[in-house]
């Protein structure tokens, strides 16, 4: 396995996705998808439950994707992506990659029983949840991953009571192969740990951090710039688990170097949907963050999840 | 080979011999021994598949719809609960013109929790676009797996193979097991006009207007409507490949010849009575009882439900005075089902004035509730001797109420 970084000098100039799709404008889920598939190459197989990718994917019978792509019920992916490998092995074409893309929605909540029951028998294929913390394809409703605080369709006057679900560490605790966390905002880092992900057997699991313009509540301009304050306050952390060792990874790895975080009230007030947070809140999680930042800049080596 | 089994071996047998690639299953009563057993013979070699122990029978339907999609045969198997877990899943397996092949272990549903037979399942499942098959007897059951693996790939529509739980799945009969040799000159393997292939990508399932629309070529494709009028009419075409299918397996195995309904002492029937599954073998019983009291009486068991051949059914019915439909379900807050639909099917026979055969409806045997020959026999003798009744009301048989 190769450790040398891309650069976007050497990401692959192949496209797989055909330019123009159906995804609002700068959502930053184009991207992330655009460079993961790239990273998975052409010899794979998608599958897609209802969600914002479907839209992105295109309306019968013009398609966004180059590869071929399986379109299947709400909670049924990561069994589909089962039914795929099995197929696959079945027919003696074990060569071709399967990779399941699912919303958070998708992953978190209806999505889960069937993640999990994959990642327990061990069957063959890498399962990416892009996180745009809601359930945006119908509107902005709060999902298991929407954080505490953030106003959605249906937490609107209040804004979500509760706390954002830890799927990835749900899933570190199954003992898969591989669990990463990316972000859109950093694609050069999601295209390795994508690459990085395909050499490895069972499920892998990849969480991807994807600023919503119209859901987040924040200028069209400004995907990126929401995906870098979100590392960088250290409320997003990037890390990788492997052999259940888990390490910061990417830009976040790259803070502890710097033993600075930019503080986190400057994410929540880039983003309409945090307007009803109080500065005691903030306050708040701002004190969590940097207690866990205290201990990974006291010992770099040993960030295991918390 | 001639051996002495249960019915869901005899299943398990079919799908062996019929080579499926990819078997999803989760456990249901009174499913469970078949699925067991099918993981016996891959676990000791004796067949070669994936065998897929999902967490629910929606992601069981979802193995089955990513595997035919890829281009493998794909199995499962269920029962009452079960079934209706996948109900989103049956819709779109229909939906994604797949043949994947289940079997439907019959068994009431929930609520109260029941683990006994009826058939309330499977045709709680009816609208689905998936083809219903109903067999009676182990041989069937063995025979029936065969063909529907031929039928689902033929018109690329999924099949229900549907048995009766406990009455056939856990009793022991003799039945004929076919040579694995003569099953793969019948069925030959799989091979779908398009499976998913990175060397020849499509987008599947995706979404779809509710007008046709021009590909990326200018070429005109199919909107929502005219893919789900395709789905119809190819359940329609159905009818007659099922009678070829069951002709070429006459030919291969000398077993068949009514791939729609069996009749039994039906020629000079003036009352005949109508049901599904092994019910119908009961009331042959019924039947030549009724005949040594006098009653020219016979006994129609359906097994073809989706699609419904009415116009063969409506013949086969049309000339005798009064029909019987013994049923283990119902169509809740109108009557059973099938009595509804074989009403349907002698409308267009009573349009020129003909004189119509009385239809009357019984249900019976819901979750289990004992079936007793001397009620049937009863019931069936009733109605020969009351004739066309005033209204349409359903009767009850075995009721304690
Ligand atoms: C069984 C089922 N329930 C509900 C829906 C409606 N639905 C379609 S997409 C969607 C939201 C998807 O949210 P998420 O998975 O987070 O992806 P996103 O749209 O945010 O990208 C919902 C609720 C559905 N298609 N199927
Ligand atoms: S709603 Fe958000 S995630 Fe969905 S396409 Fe639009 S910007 Fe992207």
């Amino acid at each position: 396995m190769t450790h040398t970084k891309t650069t976007i000098l050497s990401l692959p100039e192949e496209e797989f996705v055909n330019p123009g799709t159906r995804a609002c404008a700068g959502c930053a889920l184009g991207t992330a998808y655009r460079v993961a598939l790239k990273a998975m190459g052409r010899n794979t197989i998608l599958v897609v439950p209802p969600s914002c990718l479907t839209v992105l994917q295109g309306l019968y019978p013009i398609a966004a994707t180059k590869l071929p792509s399986l379109n299947v019920t709400f909670a049924s992916t990561a069994a589909a992506a089962t039914g795929l490998t099995s197929a696959l092995k079945a027919l003696g074409k074990t060569d071709i990659n399967v990779v399941a893309w699912a919303g958070d929605g998708g992953t978190s909540d209806i999505g889960l029983q069937a993640l999990s029951g994959a990642a327990e028998r061990g069957d063959n294929f890498l399962f990416i949840c892009y996180d745009n913390e809601g359930y945006m394809n119908t509107g902005v409703q709060r999902s298991g991953t929407t954080p505490q605080g953030a106003i959605t369709s249906n937490t609107p006057l209040k804004g979500k009571l509760q706390q954002k679900k830890d799927v990835p560490s749900i899933m570190a605790a199954h003992g898969i192969s591989y669990v990463a966390t990316c972000s859109a905002a950093y694609p050069l880092d999601l295209y390795d740990k994508v690459r990085k992900a395909m050499t490895l057997p069972g499920v892998k699991y990849i969480n991807i951090h994807i600023p919503c313009p119209p859901g987040w509540g924040f200028d069209t301009r400004y995907a990126v710039k929401v995906g870098k304050l979100a590392v960088e306050t250290g409320l997003y952390e990037l890390y990788e688990v492997e052999n259940s060792v888990s390490r910061l990874s990417g830009a976040s790895r790259k803070l502890i170097d710097k033993r600075a975080l930019v503080p986190v009230s400057e994410y929540f007030r880039a983003q309409s949907r945090f307007k009803l947070m109080r500065e005691a809140q903030i306050g708040e999680i701002q004190k969590q963050i940097d207690a866990r930042w205290v201990r990974y800049f006291e010992s770099p080596e040993d960030n295991g999840e918390s | 080979m001639h051996i002495i089994e249960s019915g869901n071996v005899a299943a398990a047998l079919g799908v062996k011999l019929s080579r499926a690639q990819v078997i999803a299953a989760y456990p249901i009563t009174p499913q469970t021994p078949l699925t067991e057993k099918l993981s016996e013979f891959i676990e000791s070699g004796e067949m070669e598949a994936q065998y897929v122990p999902v967490e629910s029978e929606h992601s069981a339907m979802a193995v089955c719809i990513a595997s035919s999609s890829a281009g493998a045969r794909a199995f499962t198997a269920t029962s009452a609960n079960g079934l209706l877990y996948m109900h989103e899943q049956i819709q779109w397996a229909a939906g994604a013109r797949l043949p994947i092949v289940m079997c439907v272990v019959n068994r009431g549903v929930g609520a109260p929790w029941t683990i006994w037979n009826d058939h309330q399942d499977s045709i709680s499942q009816r609208d689905t676009g998936w083809i219903q098959y109903y067999v009676n007897d182990h041989q069937q059951i063995i025979d029936g797996v065969i063909k529907a693996f031929m039928l689902a790939e033929e018109v690329m529509i999924p099949v229900m193979l549907c048995y009766d739980g406990y009455l056939l799945s856990h009793t022991y009969m003799p039945f004929e097991v076919p040579e694995a040799s003569a099953v793969d000159a019948f069925l030959p393997p799989y091979k779908p006009a398009y499976a998913l292939d990175p060397e020849n990508p499509a987008n599947l399932n995706t979404v779809t207007m509710p007008d046709v629309r021009l590909d990326a070529k200018g070429r005109l494709a199919h909107g929502y409507m005219e893919i789900r009028y395709l789905l119809q009419e190819d359940l329609i075409r159905t009818i007659d490949v099922m009678a070829r299918i069951d002709e070429s397996f006459r030919k291969h195995f000398g077993r068949g010849g009514s791939p729609y309904y069996e009749t039994y002492q039906c020629e000079d029937a003036e009352f005949i009575a109508v049901s599904l599954g092994s019910l119908s073998y009961h009331l042959r019983d019924v039947v030549d009882m009724l005949r040594a009291d006098g009653f020219k009486v016979g006994v129609m068991s359906v097994h073809l439900y989706r699609p419904f051949p009415a116009e063969a059914i409506a013949d086969a019915l049309a000339g005798s005075t009064g029909i019987v439909v013994f049923e283990k379900a119902l169509s809740y807050g109108y009557q059973g089902a099938l009595c509804s639909d074989i009403k349907s099917a002698l409308y267009h026979k009573g349009v020129d004035g003909s004189r119509m055969p009385f239809v009357h409806n019984y249900i019976l045997g819901l979750g289990g509730r004992e079936i007793r020959t001397t009620d049937l026999c009863e019931a069936f003798r009733k109605s020969c001797t009351e004739g066309a009744a005033p209204t349409d009301e359903l009767r009850w048989l075995g009721l304690k109420i």
